[in-house]
């Protein structure tokens, strides 16, 4: 799989699993109306994912389609930030999450309106209106939950703490980053951090959270190599193409 | 009984298209007012029903006393001089 | 009772057998507020609660397209919950306390959701059978005596049309286009749905205990029995273009009739889900118990965060 292929590969995959994950919730949130609008969010990564696999199979070249490379790739060629594959924990952790990986998107979206690949361009086009919702949606409630009651603020504490450290990923490049800037088809993710901090750090202010120090914890989903909870994400969502080969759904 | 901590309650209004009212369209919990839009728009918007959306408080709204609907609204049901159709026009003039 | 009630109810009934729909303002009997609230809330709880068997795949959906198809139907479950909720409310009860209720078993929800969902197909099957007796059961609601029940049924039946049809997408695509062993899957849904999706009706005519009442109040428009048939009528030719077989071998056109006759429904299994021995009443409800439990704390700090700010806005 050539780089610019592995670079679409990372966004796909990272709607993908921040879907997988938020559609959990369903029929499991603190109040209907929540229950609601986190399908919502978990509808528009699917729809995000499954535009940009078909893209990722169409660069490819193979003629796997979104289905093929959603449901039968090996877990080391899931190129998510490990964060997104993180269980959900609690409702604190789940909005904060979907906060840091909104501002993210937002912010590697608008980049990409630039891309060389004009089909990058126009997904991205509408994918963008969706993550400023999303960012809007979970920020309202990191504040509220930052600057809630006692226990809120102390899960907010605990939820930051468990997934800041994972957050380095993104901006830590390596060849893929800089080929996609040579060739135009997208930022190195690392020249994004500091409009993502401009993104973050007023909500966490209003939250009264504070982004935590550097640490050298590297995660390496990007590069393929997950933590354990992948694989038992994996099995779960592949059951039933890999029990079922040449079945139609 | 938890009722006490219960998330007030709003009215919700959409317009589906610029052009028409806000019409009323159900309600919902909320929190707060940003809450109470973002809902709206995640419950009632679901298949492009809405270009605009209005929150009210259920609370807020002040409302007419069915018991005094025959002093609220009879006395209009005379008022037939109100109506184009009250007026029995010449045919060569009657689209007026 | 006083003279005043007397003629009060007499104006009540008048308006109802004229089609006049009651307001929530209105003056009500008490009895039929507390017929209302309890078949409300049912139906909302029953929306919920469909949410779990269903949300129970979601994780597992075979495509993308299927997930998000399956996401979208189950949401709007959770939606057609909250506008019956709200419908509810309009009667003077709490939301909260519509959900204690449930929590604590002291009311009741469709005993459909108390059957498991063990293959994908039943995904498809729930939409098409269940969503479809549930259609059957709903279109009349529309025309309920209520105004605030009827404008939540209107808004639920518009979109529970997508639900029947997308199970039965799902499954003339696994019937047509798919192998033996989802051919087999597609059967073996049907043969354990088909008898309970009768029972959504409701027991017989002759021993349905609220329908004579809600008959009158125009509450209910349509007997059990009645809608129970039609449903058989309109679902035998669906499943022939299926290819499915239904699992009963009384079923058989009845010239006279123009309708199916069927064999006879197992009441005892119907009445021992009802009274909490289904396979899945225990997990259902503390599923629910569970979810709402979890989310005490988030209510709370939403709540605690408003009044904070209110405090600040005033100081300013």
């Amino acid at each position: 799989m050539d780089a610019n292929t592995l670079y679409v590969l990372r966004i796909a995959d990272a709607c993908l699993i921040h879907g997988q994950r938020l559609a959990e919730w369903c029929g499991h949130a603190p109040v209907l109306e929540e229950d609601i609008a986190l399908t919502n969010v978990a509808l528009d990564h699917i729809g995000q994912a499954r535009s940009l696999l078909a893209l990722a199979g169409v660069l490819e070249g193979r003629g796997r389609d979104e289905d093929a490379l959603a449901f039968l790739r090996a877990e080391r060629e899931y190129r998510n930030p490990t964060a997104l594959e993180l269980p959900n924990g609690d409702f604190a952790r789940t909005v904060l999450r979907s906060f840091l990986w909104a501002s993210f998107m937002k912010v590697l979206c608008t980049a990409l309106a630039a891309s060389t690949n004009a089909q990058l361009a126009a997904i991205v086009a509408k994918s963008l209106k969706e993550v400023r919702y999303h960012q809007q949606h979970a920020g309202d409630w990191v504040v509220r939950l930052g600057d809630g009651s006692e226990e809120s603020a102390r899960r907010m504490g605990d939820a930051l703490a468990l997934l800041w450290p994972y957050t380095a990923e993104w901006f830590a490049d390596d060849e893929i980053d800089a080929h996609a800037a040579a060739s135009g088809i997208g930022p190195a993710w690392s020249s994004l951090q500091s409009a993502w901090r401009a993104e973050v750090e007023p909500v966490f202010a209003e939250a009264m959270l504070t982004p935590l120090a550097d640490t050298p914890f590297r995660s390496t989903g990007k590069r393929g190599v997950h933590s354990e909870h992948m694989g038992f994400l994996l099995a779960e969502m592949q059951s039933l193409p890999r029990a079922f080969p040449g079945a139609v759904w | 009984m938890s009722t006490k901590n219960e998330w007030p309650l709003w009215e919700v209004f959409v317009r589906s298209k610029s052009g028409l009212d806000h019409k009323h369209c159900g309600s919902l919990h909320a929190s707060d007012s940003a809450m109470a839009l973002q809902m709206a728009r995640d419950v009632y918007t679901r298949r492009q029903e809405g270009a605009s959306v209005w929150v009210v408080r259920s609370d807020q709204i002040v409302a007419s006393d069915p018991d005094t609907k025959d002093m609220f609204f009879e006395p209009a049901e005379d008022k037939v001089y109100r109506h184009p159709t009250f007026y029995k026009l010449p045919a060569d003039v009657d689209h007026m | 009772m006083s003279a005043t009630t007397h003629s009060l109810e007499e104006i009540f009934q008048a308006k109802i057998d004229a089609d006049v729909r009651i307001e929530p303002k209105d003056w009500m009997p008490d009895a039929y507020r507390k017929t209302l609230v309890r078949q409300i809330s049912q139906h909302a709880h029953s929306e919920i609660v469909g949410m779990l068997p269903e949300s129970n795949w979601v994780t597992r959906a075979p495509s993308l397209k299927r997930k998000a198809i399956l996401l979208a139907k189950v949401q709007d479950e959770g939606g057609h919950g909250l506008y019956l909720y709200a419908a509810a409310e309009t009667l003077g009860v709490s939301r909260d306390e519509l959900l204690d209720a449930l929590h604590s078993g002291r009311a009741k929800y469709s005993s459909i959701f108390n059957y498991p969902t063990l293959n994908w197909a039943d995904v498809g099957v729930i939409g098409w059978l269940v969503d479809g007796a549930a259609i059957m059961n709903q279109v009349p609601l529309c025309r309920c005596s209520y105004g605030p029940y009827a404008r939540a049924m209107v808004r639920v039946c518009k979109e529970e049309s997508f639900h029947q049809r997308q199970g039965f997408d799902a499954l003339n695509v696994m019937m047509t286009q798919g192998t033996p062993e989802q051919r087999d899957m597609v059967q073996d849904a049907v043969n354990r749905w088909w008898w309970p999706s009768l029972m959504m009706f409701g027991p017989p005519d002759a021993e349905s205990t609220h329908s004579t009442q809600s008959m009158r109040w125009g509450i209910k428009r349509i007997s059990n029995d009645d809608l129970r048939q039609k449903f058989i009528d309109a679902t035998v030719e669906q499943a022939r273009v299926l290819g499915v077989a239904l699992p009963d071998p009384d079923l058989k056109w009845n010239e006279a009739r123009q309708s199916y006759d069927h064999g006879p429904i197992d009441w005892s299994e119907f009445w021992n889900v009802v009274n909490g021995h289904g396979p899945c009443n225990r997990e259902r409800l503390a599923d629910r118990v569970k979810a709402w439990d979890d989310g005490a704390w988030v209510r709370e700090a939403a709540l605690a965060h408003e009044r904070k700010k209110q405090l600040r806005a005033k100081a300013a």
